[in-house]
């Protein structure tokens, strides 16, 4: 079963929630965790596992070839995202722009921009236990988060075969980048915290999820700051709220430092064994 | 015209609290809040809408089934899988559909189009400070974000230009990719707001990669500095070594979430705490930073 961990807002404990939440379910179960907020994965912070896997992330950008080509100026008319330009008789490609989508390479008459690899981040693969721990790091500079974390569920669909749960941290708000890494969840965790602002960014996220069609439940942070709004909402909404983290500042001062909080923090503890226990309803009834 | 730029790399470290307390106490200033993903900023400056405009960016394919022969050839070339196809009708599922146009290119019937997508609004504002604000909404699950931000910006330049206006205070959004790049490209100083965990350190050792291939000024903010002081004082000690200004910084401190609660600034929810504070770190940036 695969479970996203997702927020609108940033910050509100969506990392904390994914790595105590596969830490304590591999106890018992082989699990896995993909740290899948590849501009800034930070899950491998708290996980001390052994490397297994290291490996280059690519995709495919255009190259020019000068010798083969005619200046027929088709590759700049065909591009929607404007990577290829034509300056006087040189034709440049600007592959932060490219989306490989190969029309360019495919299409020219005299075949001068063959498809070429463009680091795109790193893969890394850790066993810690029954936990498989698979993290991707997007190359700083790169804009297009969407390739790479497609790239690291297709690595996943293949080693992770036989895990109970995939648990996958999102990044934070609701554009393509987190499409791309809740679509095929069979379950969305919302995280959030009971502020305006952590409110109206979870309304975004509701909305995206509805727009997915994903069965959802949330899981709100630092309860005892803001106010009552957002259980209004959740019940208004018909949204389970699975569990209610206090607001603590051990449980602040723990992450800061890296550490794990489920196996110090007994309240918090509690609130994960809910939460596996709402899954394993769900999981057993796939 | 002075553009400054606040990230942080991680979310929820504070950027917007403190973008929020600059925007009270900044004069002369136009506010863009260039988190286009989960705007926040106007739900403490309560903005009037003044001028709003459609955003349109890239277009998707659709499929004239009247006209489509199911040859096949769409779906064989789609390398984003987004052509469906269901016993002989072929469909493009539009979350998946970059808008690449090579379908529309090969189609040897002529029966797919390109239609420009509809994928956000953006807004300029009056905010209850007086200020003008631009901001904007993206549609969900919408790309092209980095595009939406460089939209917010320019209609903030604008209108600075337009009232004489000489400063522009850009809240960004977290993260490296498309939208931080576009909001960083043009800007004139850059304020990261971090905090003192491994995960903030970390995150902001890779935004500041990313802004030096910008070469652009830029000062720190160490947001809830008490709740790790050995990691603050690695955080300041980054800072030195890489010449980025530690501005100041500022304690855990529950003032943060009541000011949100309440709709406020922190400058409008406890002035006699927060005023001259961020007075001082408004005229440090703009006085001798930039």
């Amino acid at each position: 079963m695969k479970v996203a961990i997702a927020s609108g807002k940033g910050g509100t404990g969506k990392t904390t929630l994914a790595v105590n939440l596969a830490l304590r379910t591999a106890e018992t179960m082989d699990v896995s965790l993909l740290d899948l907020d590849v501009e800034e994965p930070n899950s491998g912070i708290f996980i001390q596992g052994e490397q297994i896997e290291c490996q280059n992330i690519y995709r495919k950008v255009p190259i020019w070839k000068q010798e083969s080509c005619t200046l027929c100026g088709k590759c700049v008319n065909l591009c929607q995202f404007n990577a290829i330009l034509k300056l006087g008789d040189t034709i440049l490609v600007l592959p932060e722009l490219c989306h490989s989508c190969y029309a360019c390479s495919e299409l020219c008459p005299s075949s001068a921009l063959p498809m070429q690899n463009m680091v795109l981040g790193q893969l890394k693969h850790y066993r810690y236990g029954k936990l498989s721990f698979i993290e991707s790091k997007l190359e700083i500079g790169v804009e297009m988060a969407s390739p790479l974390i497609r790239q690291t569920l297709d690595f996943a669909k293949i080693i992770n075969s036989k895990v109970k749960y995939q648990f996958q941290d999102c990044s934070p708000g609701a554009s393509c980048a987190v499409i791309t890494a809740t679509k095929d969840a069979d379950f969305i965790l919302l995280v959030t915290e009971p502020t305006p602002f952590g409110l109206y960014d979870l309304n975004l996220a509701v909305e995206t999820m509805r727009h997915l069609g994903k069965p959802m439940a949330v899981v709100v942070n630092r309860v005892g700051i803001g106010n009552d709004e957002v259980f209004s909402y959740c019940e208004a909404q018909g949204l389970p709220v699975w569990a209610r983290f206090p607001n603590q500042r051990e449980i602040a001062e723990l992450y800061s430092r890296g550490e794990l909080v489920y196996s110090v923090v007994e309240a918090f503890c509690q609130g994960i064994d809910q939460i596996i226990s709402e899954l394993e309803n769900i999981r057993n009834k796939l | 015209m002075k553009e400054i730029v606040i990230i942080s790399g991680k979310g929820g470290t504070g950027k917007t609290s403190v973008a929020a307390a600059l925007a009270s106490v900044a004069q002369n200033t136009v506010i863009a809040d260039c988190d286009v993903d989960a705007a926040d900023m106007h739900l403490i400056l309560k903005p009037k809408i003044k001028h709003s405009d459609n955003f349109y960016s890239g277009v998707k394919a659709k499929i004239e089934t009247r006209l489509c022969v199911s040859c096949g050839e769409c779906e064989r070339i789609c390398r984003f899988n987004a052509i469906i196809h269901t016993s002989g009708t072929y469909t493009v599922n539009l979350l998946d559909c970059e808008g690449c146009g090579y379908c529309y290119n090969i189609c040897p019937a002529g029966a797919i189009n390109l239609v420009e997508q509809l994928v956000g609004q953006y807004f300029l504002s009056d905010t209850k400070l007086g200020s003008k604000l631009a901001h904007a909404q993206l549609g969900i699950g919408a790309d092209n974000s980095g595009k939406l931000v460089a939209t917010v910006k320019k209609e903030a330049k604008i209108a600075a230009f337009r009232n004489q206006i000489d400063y522009i205070l850009v809240d960004g959004s977290p993260g490296i990719g498309c939208p931080v790049i576009s909001s960083l490209s043009g800007a004139d100083f850059v304020l990261l707001v971090t905090e003192p965990t491994r995960s903030g350190l970390c995150d902001l050792q890779r935004v500041w990669e990313l802004t030096t291939k910008f070469k652009i000024p830029a000062g720190c903010i160490i947001n809830k500095k008490d709740i790790n002081l050995p990691i603050s004082e690695e955080i300041t000690q980054y800072l030195q070594k890489n010449g980025i200004y530690l501005v100041c910084s500022l304690p855990y401190d529950n003032d943060f979430s009541q000011a949100i609660t309440t709709g406020q600034s922190l400058v409008e929810y406890n002035p006699s705490k927060w005023k001259k504070l961020f007075v001082n770190i408004w005229k440090t940036i703009t006085k001798e930073l930039i």
